[in-house]
């Protein structure tokens, strides 16, 4: 039995339906993302589970047990909120304390598992501190504690690295994820950041306009989009429109508009005639130079009209012959060059047959 | 470098602060000395004071001689620290709902709050006595409390208000998601982290009322004379300038000892809080 089960949930703020008919459910253990732009329900689903707010259809199912009526300080699960919410008037004890002192614990215990837990978040010298004589990052980790001190069945985290610098939130992934390990505690984490539901999540839920687009592992969230949108959202992708021309078992003609034939491979039977989009990453295509040869199934010649130097890579922008422009993304892993091919070179780019996806309209 | 650079220059500083420096001077703090200074001066033959020199103690032997001061000083700092604690009580709850009403209602409610100054504040005590009269409870102690909370409550309201309106929603919606229930989060997070307005409304309170003559004179009976009164009546009826000089005197120097030790209180009682006021 899942954990969490949301069930036909769906959620109306006057004539805007903010969830609609959403399920999905969670496991223990997991560390559950849901993923998408801001108003796309995300972060209404996660006040629905926490209690703060109450689905108008379906329910929600906390160990097979629905959540309806049980007011937020009744739930078995804590929240991590964007903006930290730390209590001001309170030491870094006393805000990690709050949860267990409500609990009921008594002060022994409140004492050793505040202790232990200020050691798990690395802020056993913060313990008498006020919330403002901390950076973000340690207000980040106290809020943390706060959450995780009593043991809640589920974590909730709303966006809580948006407020780091880059380089913060780097750090703080890498903790989460070895926290998460560590306590077992299933968490949910609401974000808008694809790269953060990438390399945080066990699962992923794309959501777009209150529905859940694609629930899937990051990997294959990556290279197998269920959808136009999906593919779009997460990283960086070429969409080319295309028609299909030819369909046998596993291998697939696709047609673009004045490019000639893409071979690709579908397991899915498709009809001939379809119209659909061809999507592929970057970083899955070669840019050769254009008297270069290359065994690869799929070639078209073009231009460099930009590119862009990003260190470890560069970002080739190639414009083929029907004008379209394709991104190619190409380490820059030869020794002593920087990068292979200038603005205005001739190329062609070049990819297997099996690195893009066809996606149907 | 940036803080140094917004400061103004040394010389436009003196311009602005210049006239309210002069007003002060010569408007407080030259007459608070002359005050100070009358305290040790003899009466003189027709009231007032005598001739200079004419120092003396009597007026400080006088007040501390008769148990009589200490009673109408005792009975003044009561009747200032209940009416206080009352405008607490009523301020508070009407304080919250302004500060929780939707925001466009907001200052309307205020406006509603610092309306009765539009009218003169006698009249609006007489109108006091015609509500209290029929009800036979006119020049007794219960007047004078109601009178005082009634003209201070809005220096209650308002810092109050201005206080609980910064309040981040989200604190009470964390001590909820962590188990508390409504009335524990009042007392663990609304109330501690409104303490400094709940300190500026004392003050704002506790101060005038510990001056107040005209509530205690048009409402009270006669046991119900503070210090105000007592003060008013040296230099206007019994034309006692050193008596009523001290009776000042003693009556700054207490309420300055009471703000130094709410202030020492403040520093060590109320860590973190600043950050929300």
């Amino acid at each position: 039995m899942a954990l969490l089960e949301i069930r036909n949930v769906t959620r109306r703020f006057g004539s805007l339906e903010a969830v609609k008919d959403v399920s999905i459910a969670i496991e223990a253990g997991e560390f559950f993302t849901l993923l998408g732009p801001s108003g796309c329900g995300k972060t209404t689903i996660l006040r629905m589970i926490a209690g703060f707010d109450v689905p108008d259809e379906g329910e929600i199912l906390l160990d097979g047990k629905s959540l309806s009526g049980v007011p937020p300080e009744k739930r078995p699960l804590h929240t991590v909120f964007q903006s930290y919410a730390l209590f001001p008037h309170m030491t870094v004890a006393g805000n990690i304390a709050f949860p267990l002192e409500m609990a009921g614990k008594s002060a022994l215990e409140i004492r050793r598992r505040v202790d232990e837990t200020l050691a798990l978040v690395h802020l056993e010298d913060k313990a008498g501190s006020f919330p403002h004589e901390l950076s973000g990052g340690q207000k980040q980790r106290v809020a943390l504690a706060r959450g995780l001190v009593n043991q809640p069945r589920l974590l909730l985290l709303d966006e809580p690295l948006g407020a780091l610098d880059a380089k913060l939130r780097v750090e703080m992934q890498i903790e989460l994820i070895a926290l998460q390990r560590e306590v077992g505690i299933t968490f949910i984490f609401v974000t808008h950041s694809q790269q953060e539901a990438l390399a945080l999540s066990h699962r992923i839920a794309v959501m777009k306009d209150g529905r859940v687009e694609q629930l899937d592992e990051p990997d294959k969230l990556y290279s197998a989009p269920a959808n136009r949108f999906v593919a779009d959202f997460i990283g960086k992708i070429n969409l080319i429109e295309v028609e299909v021309t030819s369909s046998s078992k596993v291998l697939l003609g696709l047609c673009a508009a004045g490019l000639g034939e893409i071979a690709a491979t579908d397991p899915r039977p498709i009809a001939v005639g379809e119209r659909g989009v061809f999507a592929l990453r970057p970083e899955l295509i070669r840019v050769f130079g254009h008297r270069e040869s290359a065994d690869l199934k799929n070639r078209f010649e073009g231009v460099v009209r930009e590119l862009l130097y990003l260190g470890d890579v560069t970002l080739y922008k190639v414009e083929l012959a029907n004008g379209c422009l394709i991104e190619a993304l190409m380490p820059n892993a030869a020794p002593g060059r920087a990068k292979f091919h200038e603005v205005g070179d001739a190329v062609a780019v070049c990819w297997r047959h099996d690195a893009g996806v066809y996606l149907r309209n | 470098m940036s803080a140094a650079r917004t400061q103004p220059a040394g010389l436009s500083k003196w311009v602005v602060t210049l006239p309210p420096t002069i007003f002060l001077l010569v408007f407080f703090l030259v007459p608070a000395l002359i005050v100070a200074l009358a305290g040790f001066r003899e009466t003189g033959e027709f009231g007032g004071l005598a001739p200079w020199p004419g120092l003396s103690l009597d007026a400080y032997r006088f007040l501390l001689g008769d148990v009589i001061y200490l009673e109408i000083f005792a009975r003044s700092f009561l009747v200032a620290a209940l009416t206080t604690l009352l405008c607490i009580v009523f301020a508070y709850p009407l304080a919250w709902l302004i500060a929780r009403s939707p925001k466009q209602r907001r200052d309307v409610l205020v406006l509603l709050v610092i309306l009765p100054f539009a009218s003169n504040f006698l009249v609006r005590i007489y109108a006091w006595i015609m509500l209290l009269g029929p009800a036979n409870l006119l020049y007794t102690p219960f007047a004078v409390i109601v009178g005082m909370v009634y003209a201070h409550l809005p220096f209650m309201v308002l810092p109050l208000y201005i206080n609980l309106e910064k309040h981040d929603p989200a604190l009470l919606e964390a001590a909820q998601d962590l188990g508390a229930n409504a009335w524990t989060r009042f007392w663990r997070v609304t109330f501690p982290l409104s303490l400094p307005g709940i300190f500026s409304g004392s003050a704002l309170v506790f101060i005038p009322v510990l001056g107040m003559f005209a509530v205690p004179e048009l409402l009270g009976g006669t046991g119900d004379i503070l210090i105000g009164n007592l003060i008013k009546e040296q230099f206007l009826e019994n034309r006692d300038w050193p008596l009523g000089s001290a009776l000042s005197i003693m009556l700054t120097a207490c309420v300055l000892l009471l703000a130094g030790l709410a202030a020492w209180a403040a520093k060590r009682g109320l860590h973190g809080t600043e950050a929300v006021s």
